[in-house]
């Protein structure tokens, strides 16, 4: 089962808090390893909070644990780090920014 | 040690008018000849060449928030517009915002060694010392705006004077300034409200005192502290139709205390019938002539592109919708405003031919040259590399009758300008761009050759064609050393920033660290500037 | 013996707190007064003990080093400089200097945050103010795809929402608060109003506003999933408040339209003009990447995406961007400093830097450094070093660091390989 979802980058207090302790540590590491999925869609499709999911862009793939979160339907949450750009593509329109927010991308079960 | 041989001096501050003589420089100072070595000085040759102080610009949008803003905001004025690094030089690029080490390069090659950065607000004014580091050879200051400060303000509507003086001179150390400098007194801060003055006896809002009061009590202030240039002011209704009366106003307030008028050319137009305005010239021109307690620069136009740029938001609100042109403004807490407009001068524009031609106007109806600089307020009614068509203009008439006559038939109309034969000499010229800027800006060491003056020298070769002569000198000198020749720089160095630091009553600290944590969003603490911050500075003193 | 530093200014995001107080005993900081969480992670975090450069990995002396860095960057025919934002502007300075020296590409970490905000700028003008004048005329705010109570923690108490002022006295009650974003934010927990907009339909909605702002009737009921209702009542809001102040980040920068959604915003803004007071304050991230656009400014004409490469800077945001250059492999060195690419940058810009020769310079060890050929442990500006960071609103502030340095500053550094390169 493989489903479309708009992809959302951005930042979170735990991957600053990650960040802080360093790149490297285990709390930035389960910080920007994570995906928040609305409630209504994780019902609808019966994920449990915590399992692992696999999202896939033009670029490559990733799996990751996804939660609920604070999300409409449709939409995925990935904090800023190196698994979220994994997914993002280097096209930049010919500005020099890549979409870091609003890619689509494919859901499926791990 | 240096000498220059045979060229022909002018030096008005030392009343020297063109004869042969021989000017000479050791450690970077003017000397007289028996303190130097002949035989082991290196000898310039300037038979037939002429010499005279580097020049000293009074008025110029060269560095900081607003300039840069400016070069951030229009990257199309820098294409095309670009200059490649040398083994010697950096490279950049610019025609009205030219990048850092550009601009120093441009002014020095032009004979400039002395540049004043006409407006930056307190609050910023680091962000105006660390570009003055990246802009090589000039020495350079830079007018402290206080037109629109809130503690200034606060202390006239309380009657507290010596407070207001004592801020001010606390100010000017803690922004390492060179002057007071007033842009639309209370106009700015009426901007903040979406509003302007429009006489100089409006209320501020929330301050309920007026520009009057503003322009008068900084004036008093300016002769406490024996500043060494008075208060520079940019007055109310710039380019109104009724700016000619305002800055005669204007003048007269000041009952005789010491002033500078800056590019009075946009100050200077009346309503006639019809939607054109018509040149005041004269009317300002009397009253500058009339009154031998203000000195003024021109500002005058030069057609093809500009960048306004000033302290006067609510003027730059109203170019943008009448342009339709691109707009940046820039509200400074408790302190001034700003904003950024790019235009044109267009000679078949009727508008902007009145403006070019009251510009000449005053130059040739204001008597003493001693009172009238050379400046086109840059970039706002030109770019500054453009001073030596200026020159042409004042010294050729026929030049200037040529071009008079390919101004727009409407802009043309009624014009005083023809029946103007007045030709400016070399010596004058040596007065407007030099000797009288360098004077009227308390600045001893600069703006002449006599024993003791900074070693800042121009020598150029004596052409008929005037523009030709000035926008390419045979030689310039900055402390003595030999930094561009015919046109070219051939030794990049650092100029110095040129600050005050009045005395003030340290009592005032009090109040001051009260009206940071009330009103501001940086600590007081953090606001001076020191002088180990600059890598070459000079205090001028006051008084 | 402990002592206590006031005034101290925390350099993690572009608010630039100064306010920060810091008390230290022998050179290590024991407690931090006044400051966010984050700003708590970068002063509690750092250490200033000195440690080796090194190359390929194996700790070096630092002439060593900087002879490799010099050699690795004279050889390419196209190196890239990229960083810039979490350093000193005397650093920002030398870099220029040495991509000039060089014919080097130079960019700032704005190519993936603030350029497209640079680009609406340049095209459409920006109505702007400090952030004082938030703090003391702001009676309405409007935060448009940023979310300050995740990334610029100390804001909305110390500048925005909740700031006492000459005019707003009682602070919050003086202010009605709105935000802008495709999902409920903590923001917006704290505003009066949370729009939710469907991603990428700011371009419209923006439109829409400019549109009802001006008197024109909107047919549609609603616009980018926004009630026509809703907008109508935003655009009446901000037509009548006193001093109207919008912030703007990666919610409009990132999304589909990017430069086309902020120029939107900016001509709202400047429209407002006509009505009232209103102005915008781009957010930006990094405690000086507002001082990386002034430097590269004033010294090039242009704020990122600069080319040095004929001799004299050449602008070209998509061309001379960093994610460009790497993706195609248009760089054969990099130098990377104050900024940590591997982290942030899409995977195949991130995998170019590991294939070319690269040079990284940084107080903290991160991901970029793991592929670097030459890495020097430099000062933290703020911590242990003295220096100016430009504020979000581009107010210059001079740091007073609390710690002694026992590393080179970035400064230190690149002067170095800018001498070694002149000797090449």
């Amino acid at each position: 089962m493989t489903e479309s979802f708009t992809l959302i980058t951005g930042r979170t207090r735990e991957q600053a808090d990650g960040l802080h302790k360093g790149k490297d540590s285990e709390a930035y590491r389960i910080a920007t390893t994570l995906a928040e999925m609305s409630p209504e869609d994780m019902n609808r499709l019966a994920i449990k909070d915590g399992q692992i999911i696999r999202l896939k862009s033009a670029a490559h793939f990733v799996e990751l644990p996804v939660r609920s979160g604070t999300l409409p339907p449709g939409m995925i949450f990935v904090p800023m780090g190196p698994v979220a750009n994994a997914l993002i593509g280097s096209e930049t329109a010919g500005t020099g920014m890549p979409s870091f927010k609003g890619l689509k991308v494919e859901m499926e079960l791990a | 040690m240096l000498g220059i041989l045979n060229g022909r001096v002018y030096d008005p501050l030392n009343n020297i008018d063109g004869p042969i003589k021989d000017i000479w420089v050791k450690k970077g100072k003017i000397v007289a000849p028996e303190d130097v070595d002949r035989e082991r000085a290196e000898l310039i040759e300037a038979n037939g060449l002429v010499v005279m102080p580097g020049g000293v610009d009074i008025h110029s949008h060269i560095v900081g928030a607003k300039v840069n803003a400016a070069r951030k905001f229009r990257p199309e004025d820098h294409r095309g517009n670009e200059r490649a690094r040398t083994a010697l030089t950096r490279s950049g690029s610019g025609y009205t915002v030219p990048s850092s080490h550009l601009l120093g390069y441009l002014y020095a090659e032009m004979g400039y060694t002395t540049v004043m950065e006409a407006a930056t607000a307190p609050l910023v004014a680091r962000h105006t010392h660390e570009e003055f580091e990246d802009t090589p050879i000039l020495d350079k200051g830079a007018f402290i705006t206080m037109g629109n400060n809130h503690f200034i303000m606060k202390c006239i509507r309380e009657g507290q004077m010596e407070k207001a003086r004592d801020y001010v001179a606390w100010l000017l150390g803690a922004s390492k300034g060179y002057a007071i400098k007033v842009v639309n007194p209370g106009g700015v801060e009426n901007w903040k409200w979406g509003g302007n003055v429009s006489e100089l006896s409006d209320k501020v809002i929330g301050f309920d005192i007026t520009p009057r009061q503003i322009i008068a009590a900084l004036a008093w202030i300016s002769d406490e502290l024996r500043l060494p240039h008075p208060p520079h002011v940019h007055g109310i209704n710039l380019g109104r139709s009724f700016s000619a009366r305002t800055t005669v106003e204007t003048i007269e307030a000041l009952e005789g205390r010491r002033a500078h008028f800056c590019h009075l050319q946009f100050f200077s137009y009346a309503k006639q019938k019809g939607s054109l305005h018509r040149s005041a010239s004269s009317e300002l021109a009397r009253a500058v002539n009339e009154n031998s307690n203000i000195t003024v620069d021109v500002g005058q136009v030069i057609f093809g592109e500009v960048t306004t740029m000033t302290s006067d938001g609510p003027l730059q609100h109203r170019l943008h919708q009448e342009t339709g042109a691109k707009w940046l403004n820039e509200d400074i807490e408790n302190e001034t405003g700003g904003g950024i407009v790019p235009i044109s001068f267009k000679p078949n524009n009727p508008i902007n031919a009145v403006m070019w031609r009251t510009g000449l106007e005053l130059f040739l109806l204001i008597e003493d040259p001693w009172r009238v600089f050379l400046t086109t307020d840059h970039p706002n009614a030109g770019p500054f590399i453009h001073y030596p068509q200026v020159i042409k203009l004042l010294m050729d008439r026929d030049f200037r009758a040529e071009m008079f006559q390919n101004l727009n038939r409407r802009g043309r109309k009624g014009a005083l300008l023809p029946e103007l034969d007045r030709e400016y000499s070399l010596y004058e010229i040596a007065i407007i761009s030099r000797a009288g800027t360098a004077r009227a800006l308390g600045l001893k060491n600069k703006g002449h050759l006599g024993i003791g003056a900074d070693a800042d020298i121009t020598i150029y070769a004596d052409l008929d064609d005037k523009e030709e002569m000035f926008a390419r000198p045979r030689y310039v000198l900055k402390d003595g050393v030999i930094v561009a020749r015919d046109g070219r720089i051939v030794c990049d160095r650092p100029g110095r920033t040129l600050y005050i630091a009045p005395p003030y009553d340290p009592k005032i600290e009090k109040d001051l660290r009260a009206h940071f944590r009330e009103s501001y969003t940086v600590s007081f603490d953090n606001y001076a500037i020191a002088a180990e911050d600059f890598h070459r500075s000079e205090m001028i003193s006051c008084g | 013996m402990s002592k206590v530093v006031e005034n101290v200014t925390c350099t993690f995001c572009g608010c630039l707190c100064d306010d920060i107080k810091v008390e230290i005993d022998d050179n290590r900081i024991i407690s931090v007064h006044q400051v966010c969480s984050n700003g708590r992670g970068l002063f509690t975090e750092y250490d200033p003990t000195p440690r080796q450069p090194t190359v390929a990995g194996r700790e070096v002396d630092w002439e060593t080093a900087v002879k490799e860095a010099a050699r690795i960057l004279s050889e390419a025919d196209s190196p890239l400089i990229y960083g810039l934002s979490s350093t000193a502007v005397e650093a920002q300075r030398k870099s220029v200097e040495l991509a000039d020296l060089l014919g080097a590409i130079i960019d700032t970490t704005s190519s993936v945050c603030h350029g497209p905000t640079g680009l609406a700028m340049q095209a459409v003008g920006e109505v702007s103010c400090t952030l004082g004048e938030v703090r003391n005329r702001a009676d309405f705010l409007l935060f448009w795809g940023c979310n300050p109570a995740a990334s610029h923690l100390r804001h909305f108490t110390r500048y925005s929402l909740m700031s006492k002022g000459i005019l707003t006295p009682n602070g919050r009650r003086d202010r009605i608060a709105y935000v802008v974003d495709v999902r409920p934010t903590t923001s917006a927990k704290v505003a009066d109003h949370f729009i939710q907009v469907k991603p990428d339909t700011d371009f419209e909605v923006l439109t829409s506003l400019r549109a009802l702002v001006q008197g024109k009737e909107i047919e549609n009921e609603d616009l980018g999933g926004v009630p026509i209702a809703q907008l109508r009542e935003l655009a009446e809001r901000m037509k009548s408040c006193r001093f109207g102040v919008a912030f703007m980040g990666m919610g409009l920068t990132m999304s589909r339209a990017r430069n086309y959604n902020v120029r939107e915003l900016f001509t709202l803004v400047a429209e407002l003009n006509q009505y009232t007071r209103f102005s915008v304050i781009p957010m930006r991230g990094h405690g000086n990447v507002a001082g990386a656009d002034q430097v590269l400014t004033w010294q090039s004409g242009y704020p990122y995406a600069v080319s040095f490469a004929r001799g004299y800077p050449q602008y070209g945001p998509g061309e001379f961007t960093a994610v460009d250059v790497l993706a195609r492999e248009e760089a054969d060195a990099a130098l990377i400093f104050a900024s940590d690419p591997v982290a942030h940058f899409p995977g195949a810009a991130s995998k170019q830097l590991e294939r070319i020769p690269t040079i990284v310079l940084d107080p903290m060890t991160n991901l970029t450094e793991r592929m670097a050929d030459v890495v020097f442990p430099t000062t933290c500006y703020g911590l242990d070093a003295a220096g100016t960071s430009y504020r979000m609103d581009n107010v210059p502030i001079r740091l007073r660091p609390p710690l002694h340095a026992k590393r080179p500053t970035d400064e230190d550094v690149l002067i170095q390989i800018i001498e070694a390169i002149k000797q090449c």
